[in-house]
């Protein structure tokens, strides 16, 4: 029971629009284990953001069931930590206060105030920027936003991490930055994460598991990849490896030859 | 309620003052002497003919404007002896303003007392506007049967002329004082209300979907969320209204009477100073520009 962490069984997320109902994601079934990385890769528009939307409880669903440690989703809550792609920080508080907002709303209640204050720095000191806690949004890089982001996400102190393309606004460089740095966040934080993201390294480097969904409209899920690679990785080895190479060529197959996406 | 609130209009002339504030130059600088280098930079002297070239540009247009103004009003002036040329104007002026807190009576008081008593009453007109407005603005912005419900209402009564409710005024607090703060109150809520609420419709979803990610409670969203999103709009609203409140008092006090600038050009015009009509008319004017520009100023550091 409590390996099934987070249970995705038949769900179908539609909208409504001009033109009549929209189906964006259909009969998904998917079972994250606790303490599990999945990746969920597709093309643009395939419903990945929908699903991840989902399980954050931000849209209700249309069918199935959705199921976190054994209790239905209706909303969002605390145990799920979203990461948005842009960042998301309010700009008239600083880095500390964006954080703090969080803490505030989880711990608040029965913690004192100098608690409050002091888990607030720690996920900010996980993210490396303690130094930086008390500048604005705009006068940081998009990169140590994201970090804020992340900070914000992980001082709720969630069973799950939910990331919608974390690193996707990112430039490459700051991109494998970070991902090394998630990496080491998420072992030893020892979350569950779900990320939705359309670099394929990146999934590859970062999974447990990748699900690959087939293109909209009606999505679902086209394939799961087992990424058995050891961690700790580290990304100068594996681009050596022969077998990592293998799992980011399946990966791609399927993107690019399975389901690829024509220019309408 | 498809009213775009305009950010910055007329920013000429804030535009003007950002290049030709105080430029650093510092004159205790030694000269330059024979012996020094002169590849070392551009020398003090070109730094300083850069700085007063642009200050140039940025002032001669405005000045030449204002010269042509004179001009043009000097050659009106001329041929019809009747309107007082801009020198007659000046030295009408000096006298007003040497002496501007005099008290003869309810019919004849100094120039200071006709602004202040003007600025009470647009501020008390206005101050109730916006202690209405803004609440409920933020109300219909978040709940759209409110919107519906008050839309049709706010689209009537929005481009009544202002002084159409003076009677409404009179009839209801039977004296002049509190109708023309009435005045000023029912013209000049509308941009409060409208602004408000399209800045509360405004606030992008991902402010609203951290809000409801955090799980933020009603107050909390209120104050950390929409308050912060929506002030840009908010400092608008208020702009516009303060404007349409200053262009309705001389109006509303030609009718009123009593103590004001709108008094006291009626009661110069019975008196045919001319003068001091054309004073009256420059004084509304500096005092309408200095209410935009404190309120530019103190919109532009909610601006994120």
């Amino acid at each position: 029971m409590h390996n099934k962490f987070i249970q995705i069984e038949h769900v179908e997320r539609a909208f409504s629009t001009q033109h009549g109902l929209y189906t964006a994601i259909t009969d998904i079934n998917l079972t994250i284990r606790r303490g599990e990385f999945v990746s969920i890769i597709g093309h643009s528009g395939c419903g990945k953001s929908t699903l991840l939307n989902l399980v954050a409880g931000l849209i209700p669903l249309t069918r199935g069931v959705l199921l976190c440690n054994g209790r239905e989703i209706t909303g969002p809550g605390p145990d799920r930590g979203v990461v948005f792609q842009n960042h998301s920080l309010l700009p008239w508080l600083s880095c500390f206060g964006n954080v703090y907002l969080a803490v505030e709303r989880v711990f608040g209640a029965a913690e004192p105030r100098a608690r409050l204050r002091e888990r607030t720095e720690q996920a900010l000191d996980l993210v490396g920027l303690k130094d930086a806690q008390h500048k604005y949004p705009h006068e940081i890089s998009g990169g140590m936003k994201q970090r804020v982001g992340i900070a914000r996400a992980l001082s709720m102190q969630p069973t799950a991490l939910l990331l919608d393309e974390p690193l996707g606004a990112l430039d490459a460089l700051t991109r494998s930055l970070l991902q090394d740095e998630l990496m080491r966040i998420v072992a030893a934080q020892g979350c569950t994460v779900m990320m939705v993201t359309h670099d394929v390294d990146e999934a590859v480097l970062l999974s447990d598991r990748v699900v690959m969904m087939t293109n909209g409209p009606a999505a679902t899920i086209g394939d799961i990849l087992l990424v058995d690679l050891p961690r700790p990785r580290d990304r100068l080895a594996l681009a050596e490896d022969p077998h990592y190479a293998r799992l980011r060529g399946e990966v791609l197959k399927f993107l690019h030859h399975r389901h690829a996406q024509y220019a309408a | 309620m498809n009213v775009v609130p305009i950010k910055n209009p007329g920013s000429v002339l804030t535009d003007a003052h950002k290049v030709t504030g105080p430029a650093p130059v510092r004159l205790s600088q030694t000269p330059v002497t024979a012996e020094q280098p002169r590849s070392s930079g551009p020398s003090q002297t070109t730094l300083l003919r850069g700085r007063m070239d642009t200050l140039i540009k940025s002032l001669a247009p405005p000045l030449l404007g204002l010269l042509l103004f004179m001009l043009f009003w000097s050659l009106l002036a001329e041929h019809r002896p009747e309107l007082p040329g801009p020198l007659k104007t000046w030295h009408s002026a000096a006298a007003v303003f040497s002496d501007p807190f005099y008290d003869n009576g309810p019919n004849d008081k100094g120039i200071g007392w006709n602004i202040l008593h003007s600025l009470e009453r647009v501020g008390l007109g206005f101050g109730l506007a916006a202690l209405l407005g803004i609440p409920l603005g933020f109300l219909i912005g978040r709940f759209s049967f409110l919107h519906k419900m008050t839309a049709p209402l706010i689209s009537l009564l929005r481009p009544v002329s202002p002084l159409a409710w003076l009677p409404i005024g009179l009839l209801v607090f039977k004296e002049a004082q509190p109708a023309a703060v009435w005045v000023i109150f029912i013209s000049s809520i509308w941009p409060m209300v409208i602004n408000t609420a399209v800045g509360v419709t405004k606030v992008p979803q991902d402010y609203l979907n951290v809000a409801r990610v955090l799980n933020l409670s009603e107050l909390k969203i209120a104050t950390r969320i929409l308050f912060p999103a929506v002030l840009p709009y908010m400092m608008t609203g208020i702009r516009l209204s303060i404007g349409i409140a200053w262009l309705v008092i001389v109006a509303a006090e030609m009718l009123t009477g009593g103590v004001g600038l709108g008094f006291w050009i009626w009661d110069e015009w019975n008196n045919l100073n001319v003068e001091h009509i054309i004073i009256a008319i420059f004084v509304v004017g500096i005092i309408g520009l200095l209410l935009e520009q404190t309120l530019l100023m103190l919109a532009r550091r909610f601006e994120y």
